[in-house]
């Protein structure tokens, strides 16, 4: 279901509207997405939470030895499948070999540690659930020595553990063999250990004592990733199951005015044609049947209130917009009189995306007696739960969320309407069999919930002698994210810090002392929504290029202008000045090739990157990218690697190729062939080098996206003298 | 129209629409759903297959262009999951989603049949049309040499391409798929 339009008419909008109806009556007030780890650090989250987890909750260890992890979050990638039973293990001391993990229900006690919804998002998986999973195998691990104890007789203090046993060494020199040593496996000891009641508190195992966390660990989901096994939403069947797919209004916010079901109907398998909220539903016994039946329908569309959207107009609005004063985000000194003379002025944009993950969008319900069953790959478990309990009148704890894996999510399966898990709710009221709802590509590019479209205006001063910024004034027009969603509090002074994240934070920015970012938030009629790494996504690109262009201007090294800009940010700078050692910043780059840099800091971690571009027929190829990352605390190094390896497939796809565009109302792109992202053949060889840390951690999904496309662009530059501002980066 | 197909060894007889590509009778009539929709247009090679060990884009092929050939998908390219490039996947802890991955598995299988030593180039020109969103491109290239690597270490008589006689079919019961890992 789409977000419902508001009024049109881009010069009049006014920003930041937030009396749009919110969905379910959900209305969650949590803090920003980049400013969430701050936000806990500032409220002194404690290292140990006065409750511990109820360590069942998470954690089960089988008579067979086996030991199953319950994830409060949702694996899509991003390996928290096998992070965060790291963490259980350095504490628990269990057979590694022995792990399973499962994804757990939608349930309170899974709550996110920071927020009061069950969710995956923000890059904040690790860090939140730091404390708590490694709580949960020191509590069980206590336990399994308290019954060992017990049924030897023996003190707990003279027990130990190893791979999965608790152990007591007999004699007075505690030798294995000696009288009164003991050995029992973690397995048989379980059923004991779950009567026991759970310690008060535990100690958890200080850093210099840690074997699991920072080894560089492989993936517990290899084995039915690489088999066809793992179950992905749109894998699960059920017995009597339909599937159906959806009828899409053409235009945001179109409805359907009438529609004729007759040739639908009459397409072999077809079981069921209605109309749902978000457009006409055809059911069928399977996924071909369903699409057909769909291609049939005639359906005369009520176009709604953005018939007429056309993105080179948005542009052009928005570029109008950033010629007037915003509301301001960051300010100091007098950016006016410093600005006074001849300043450096630019303007950048970016467009709308799509998040496009491989998995399209799809939801299966089963309806029963006193409640329904969900099977989806979400992001946002506990919202979807209580939108569907509204739809179908039951209670939320009525409502039962199965996760499956998630074929990339990418911020799409945090829905700010649920609109894939409401549109399959709607779908299964209107049938007495369970439905499995599947969106095509098309319906996945096509159906909104984009990276806002966002234009900068940038304006700078050098000081004449010393070359250094003496002012900066960032004007940002892009969308709220926020407004008008459920939420809607994370707005603070008129501010939804999704469009001003990274600029009006960034190190460079507030170094300067005359500065001042400003938000233009307008409202297109264009359903947006967080994409990797949000507002960094455009700021990132727009800062790292302006400080490049000043470095430029002032006739300085880029690496070295920035070392005085980042003055006050020693670990911004360490980790930038890492990734120009390794990339051999200051030597020559091969003939023809061009060297660009970039750094910047998101979701509590900094990536920096030195970019290896040339250009080959008119195209801009990327041979080689050397990344550091500071993530803080890393748990585990072959994951964070491929998060950065990933965030710049990512974020190259986007400087490289990826634009929505629409005209008259429509979506001009629909399919991987005109929304192009990253090939193989274009993955330049990533080197990565993880700092070595004990700062708390920071995330690993996102940080590495925002840093590629400036790293690019400034690397075009250093070689053909072109500064491209606009992504997708187009050679003149 | 009525289709013997065999897959992964095992004959089947079904009952499917003419034009409904071998992507929907895998998964929504066989219930072999390890291979994936994607795009629904031969762009992003989710639903890749092998035909008489050839990569094929199941979504945008009529299964009744397969009926008497040998199809393999992910479910049989390996009894335990232990094909050359299923250990090099592993060995190089190549996925992240993983939903993409059977077809990247089967065309890699394919590439090494028909090249055992692939270069960097050979790679690129066989592999650049299966789209991983999670950009797992830099470990499927190193993966793809590791493969080789194994595939010329096996004794000369273990065949290198899928042998679909030796494949067990895959359980998957509806019930046991619904229930799977939720």
């Amino acid at each position: 279901m789409r977000r419902d339009a508001r009024s049109a008419g881009l010069s009049r909008r006014a920003f930041l509207k937030t009396g749009a109806a919110v969905g379910g009556g959900l209305v969650v007030g949590f803090f920003v997405p980049a400013g969430m780890r701050r936000f806990a650090l500032a409220q002194g989250a404690p290292a140990q939470p006065p409750v511990l987890p109820a360590a069942n909750a998470f954690l089960r260890i089988g008579s067979d030895e086996s030991v199953t992890v319950l994830l409060a979050h949702s694996e899509m990638g991003q390996g928290i499948w096998t992070t965060l039973p790291m963490l259980v293990n350095e504490e628990l001391d269990a057979d590694w070999s022995r792990f399973r993990v499962e994804h757990a229900p939608a349930a309170p006690a899974y709550r996110h540690t920071a927020f009061p919804i069950q969710m995956t998002g923000g890059s904040t998986t690790t860090w939140s659930e730091f404390d708590r999973y490694r709580q949960v195998g020191a509590v069980t691990r206590a336990l399994l020595i308290a019954a060992a104890a017990k049924q030897w007789g023996v003190a707990p203090g003279e027990c130990r553990t190893a791979n999965g046993y608790v152990l007591r060494e007999g004699g007075a020199r505690g030798t294995p063999d000696a009288p009164g040593a003991r050995r029992a496996s973690y397995g048989s000891l379980a059923a004991a250990a779950a009567k026991l009641p759970q310690p008060a508190s535990v100690a958890l195992k200080p850093p210099a004592d840690w074997k699991v966390i920072g080894k560089p660990t492989r993936r517990l989901d290899t084995p039915e990733k690489i088999t066809g096994r793992a179950v992905f939403g749109l894998d699960v069947r059920l017995p009597g199951m339909l599937t159906a797919v959806i009828a899409h209004a053409p235009t945001f916010g179109g409805k359907v005015k009438r529609f004729d079901p007759a040739a639908a109907r009459a397409v072999s398998g077809v079981r069921a044609v209605f109309e749902v909220p978000s457009g006409v539903a055809v059911a069928a016994d399977h996924f071909w049947a369903a699409k057909c039946g769909r291609d049939a329908l005639r359906i005369d569309w009520d176009p709604g209130p953005h018939a007429d959207l056309d993105t080179a107009e948005i542009r052009e609005s928005f570029r109008r917009r950033a010629g007037s004063a915003g509301m301001p985000a960051a300010a100091a000194g007098d950016v006016e009189r410093a600005l006074a003379a001849a300043p450096l002025t630019a303007e950048y944009s970016v467009p709308f995306l799509a998040h496009a993950p491989m998995e399209p969008l799809n939801c299966t319900v089963r309806r029963a007696a006193g409640g329904c069953e969900v099977w989806t790959g979400t992001q946002f478990q506990t919202v979807d739960q209580q939108r569907v309990a509204t739809i179908l009148g039951l209670a939320p704890d009525q409502v039962e969320i199965h996760t499956t894996f998630l074929g990339g999510g990418f911020g799409r399966r945090a829905n700010l309407a649920s609109d894939f898990v409401v549109e399959a709710a709607h779908v299964a009221k209107g049938l007495d069999r369970p439905v499995k709802v599947v969106w095509t590509r098309e319906d996945d590019i096509r159906g909104g919930w984009y990276r806002p479209l966002a234009v900068h205006r940038l304006e700078a001063a050098l000081d004449p002698v010393a070359g250094t910024p003496l002012a900066w004034r960032q004007r940002i027009v892009t969308s709220s994210i926020l407004a008008g969603s459920p939420f809607t509090a994370m707005i603070k002074d008129g501010i939804d810090p999704t469009c001003v994240e990274g600029a009006s934070d960034s190190p460079y920015v507030t170094a300067i002392p005359n500065h001042r970012v400003e938000l233009h938030a307008v409202d297109t009629g264009v359903p947006v929504l967080w994409w990797r790494s949000v507002g960094n996504s455009h700021t990132a690109f727009v800062v790292e290029s302006f400080v490049d262009e000043l470095a430029h201007a002032a006739k300085r090294d880029p690496l070295e202008f920035r070392r005085a800009m980042l003055v006050k940010s020693p670990r911004v700078w360490e980790v930038l000045e890492l990734a120009a050692a390794k990339a051999g910043w200051g030597s020559p780059p091969p003939p023809g090739h061009g060297r660009g840099l970039a750094v910047h800091e998101s979701f509590g971690s900094i990536v920096a990157y030195v970019a290896e571009v040339s250009v080959e027929a008119g195209q801009i190829r990327v041979h080689r990218v050397t990344a550091a990352v500071d993530c803080g605390i890393c748990v585990n190094p072959l994951g964070v690697s491929a998060q950065i390896e990933s965030g710049v497939a990512f974020g190259l796809g986007a400087a490289l190729h990826s634009e929505l565009t629409m005209k008259e109302g429509r979506v001009v792109e629909s399919n991987f062939h005109d929304y192009r992202i990253l090939r193989l053949d274009e993955m330049p060889h990533v080197d990565v080098h993880v700092v070595r840390s004990r700062e708390k951690s920071g995330g690993a999904g996102e940080p590495g996206t925002p840093p590629i496309a400036p790293a690019v662009a400034n690397a075009v530059f250093a070689l053909t003298g072109q500064r491209l501002r606009r992504l997708p980066l187009r050679l003149a | 129209m009525n289709l013997k197909l065999t897959v992964n060894g095992r004959a089947h007889d079904v009952s499917v629409p003419d034009d409904m590509p071998l992507l929907w009778v895998l998964r929504d009539v066989l219930g072999l759903t390890g291979t994936k929709f994607g795009c629904g247009m031969a762009q992003c090679g989710a639903c890749t297959v092998l035909v008489d060990g050839n990569p094929v884009r199941s979504c945008v092929r009529p299964a009744a262009a397969f009926a008497g050939r040998a199809v393999t998908t992910i479910e049989g390219l390996s009894a335990h999951g232990d094909h050359p490039v299923q250990r090099a996947w592993t060995e190089v802890d190549v996925v992240q989603c993983g939903y993409c991955q059977s077809g990247q598995i089967l065309a890699a299988a394919a590439l090494l049949a028909a090249k055992p030593r692939p270069t960097d180039d050979d790679i690129d020109a066989a592999m650049s049309g299966n789209l991983c969103r999670c950009g797992t491109y830099q470990r499927i290239r190193a993966a793809v040499h590791r493969a080789a690597q194994l595939q010329a270490s096996l004794p000369p008589s273990a065949p290198s391409a899928p042998a679909p006689a030796a494949a067990a079919a895959p359980a998957t019961p509806a019930a046991l798929a619904a229930t799977g890992r939720s």
